[in-house]
């Protein structure tokens, strides 16, 4: 067993008066994608802006690489260079073109030179099916080439893992399979992931395990296929029952 | 039955003809409450019994022969200002409003001073801030500090603006999406770049237009610092009117007003319109 990349302990955090995570432990792996399936406002998403430190936590924990990233003594753009994260909502830079989208935190976050960082930022376009649109800006492209480019942004710094916050949620049905290929590739580079999805198909395709939050708690963990054909907790079978019944499964 | 007979392009000839009869009956009616309009007031203007009068007093050919020149020269002063108060401005403002929004508890004594500045600067009539400055620092009789007029009427300008300007750029600061900042901050970039590569850039595009209209209010509120005596435009037409009792230089400088800053107010509503339209393609895509 490789010894895990992220490490949540205990960790809860309210907003005001009401509790969104009641006491998360969590491990990802090296070369592991981790995917956390639950309702709308189970904790999924806070979870992972917790993780890269956009929110913070109340209580325990959050680890990267074996070194607790939450203690208020260590430098938070420190520990973002370190995670990538691509958001619903895509939010690609709109003043900037795709290529100075992926090469900004490269050059000014890492010190990279400019030649070299957008060496590297046309290949990984090239590999998400983006090239010939290095110099277009961002309103337009379709809303799946928009999460492919931001997939792209996250991971040019070569992070050492990437947060994936429900990257398929803002776009129209039919772009929905290309940027589900984009992740699909991730995987097969072994990129360490944890993810967050409404996808229940592909979580139960790319997940090495699947965690079922509810409430603020993650109530039900383990491998993808147990989890989607025999979920023993009651709460992760009516979740999945209520997928059947919308057709979502 | 011949109705329903007519293929389909008769119909498309049958619509298009009646475009047409409506369009040119709209131009007629447009045309002609113009002419009945501006001639009314034309002709309500030239009948009035002081009209000669007017003429000769505002509008004398030989008046403004003679005085144009100087006036043009006074004016001269006036763009050199503007432009030197509206550089100031620039930078002035955009550092009052970065003050206002940082969120360091350190820097609390800036940003409350920073908006008891804006709020004095944009309470008082700029006039009046003229006055203040323009008589009471040569009254402190301070070594170093300036005592030249046109320069202490051109800081009170640049106090006053920028205060009006901060307020413009912290409106286009605060109109910047959070998500904005959360991605700048998650690709690894700390507080100050993600500032200024993310944040400001989208910021200062969105303010252009609001900024240049402040730029055309600046550019005629040069004039005040006639108040202090430098002889620009207005101050040179107003002693040229009072010495031979004739009004017309001040319409000549009134001109040359004019043929800046109506120029600088079509720049802006192309722009307005350009933003406006990159905006619906953005909706559109979105």
């Amino acid at each position: 067993m490789s010894r895990p990349v992220i490490e949540v302990r205990g960790v809860t955090k309210a907003y005001g008066e009401l509790p969104v995570l009641r006491g998360i432990d969590l491990e990802v792996r090296e070369h592991e994608a981790v995917a956390l399936i639950g309702a709308s406002g189970s904790g999924k998403s806070t979870l992972l802006r917790c993780i890269d430190l956009l929110d913070e936590i109340d209580d325990g924990d959050v680890l990267v690489d074996g070194e607790v990233i939450t203690d208020p003594a260590v430098q938070p753009h420190g520990v973002r260079k370190r995670l990538g994260m691509v958001f619903q909502a895509f939010n690609l830079f709109p003043h900037l073109t795709v290529l100075d989208n992926v090469t900004l935190a490269p050059r000014r976050a890492h010190g990279v030179p400019k030649a070299e960082a957008e060496t590297r930022a046309r290949e990984l376009l090239a590999r998400f099916g983006l090239a010939g649109r290095e110099e277009a800006y961002p309103d337009r492209l379709s809303g799946g080439q928009q999460q492919r480019v931001a997939i792209v942004r996250a991971l040019a710094p070569s992070p050492r893992a990437l947060l994936l916050d429900e990257v398929t949620s803002a776009l129209d049905p039919e772009l929905v399979g290309e940027v589900l290929e984009a992740v699909r590739e991730l995987k097969a580079e072994g990129i360490t992931m944890l993810i967050t999805t409404h996808e229940m198909g592909f979580a139960r395709e790319v997940a090495d395990e699947v965690c079922f939050l509810h409430e603020g708690l993650i109530v039900e963990r383990g491998d993808p296929e147990r989890i989607f054909t025999e979920p023993e907790h009651p709460e992760t079978r009516r979740f999945l029952r209520r997928l059947l019944e919308a057709k979502r499964i | 039955m011949s109705a329903i007979d007519q293929s389909p392009s008769d119909r498309r000839a049958v619509r298009a003809a009646a475009r047409r009869r409506r369009e040119r009956r709209g131009f007629l009616i447009a045309a002609g409450s113009s002419v009945v309009v501006i001639g009314g007031l034309a002709l309500l203007i030239l009948t009035s019994p002081g009209w000669p009068d007017v003429r000769e007093t505002f509008f004398s050919w030989e008046a403004f022969r003679t005085s144009f020149p100087d006036v043009l020269r006074g004016f001269w002063l006036d763009v050199k200002l503007f432009l030197i108060v509206e550089a100031i401005v620039l930078v002035l403002g955009l550092a009052i409003a970065l003050g206002r929004t940082t969120r360091s508890p350190a820097l609390f004594p800036v940003r409350l001073l920073l908006s008891v500045y804006t709020d004095v600067m944009r309470g008082v009539p700029t006039i009046l801030l003229v006055y203040l400055i323009g008589f009471g620092i040569p009254a402190l009789a301070l070594d170093g500090l300036p005592s030249d007029p046109v320069v202490l009427g051109g800081a009170a300008l640049a106090l006053a603006y920028s205060a009006y300007v901060a307020e413009v750029y912290r409106a286009g600061l605060e109109s910047v999406h959070p998500s904005q900042r959360a991605a700048a901050l998650a690709v690894g970039l700390n507080r100050v770049q993600s500032l200024r590569f993310v944040i400001l850039p989208q910021a200062v595009r969105r303010v252009v237009p609001p900024l240049l209209n402040d730029f055309i209010s600046l550019q005629k509120d040069v004039a005040l610092i006639s108040v202090l005596g430098p002889l620009e435009a207005f101050r040179v037409a107003q002693i040229e009117a009072s010495s031979n009792f004739n009004y017309t230089p001040l319409i000549a400088a009134a001109m040359l007003y004019i043929c800046v800053t109506v120029p600088l107010a079509r720049f802006v509503d192309r722009m307005q319109a350009r933003r406006r339209k990159a905006q619906s393609a953005e909706a559109v895509t979105a």
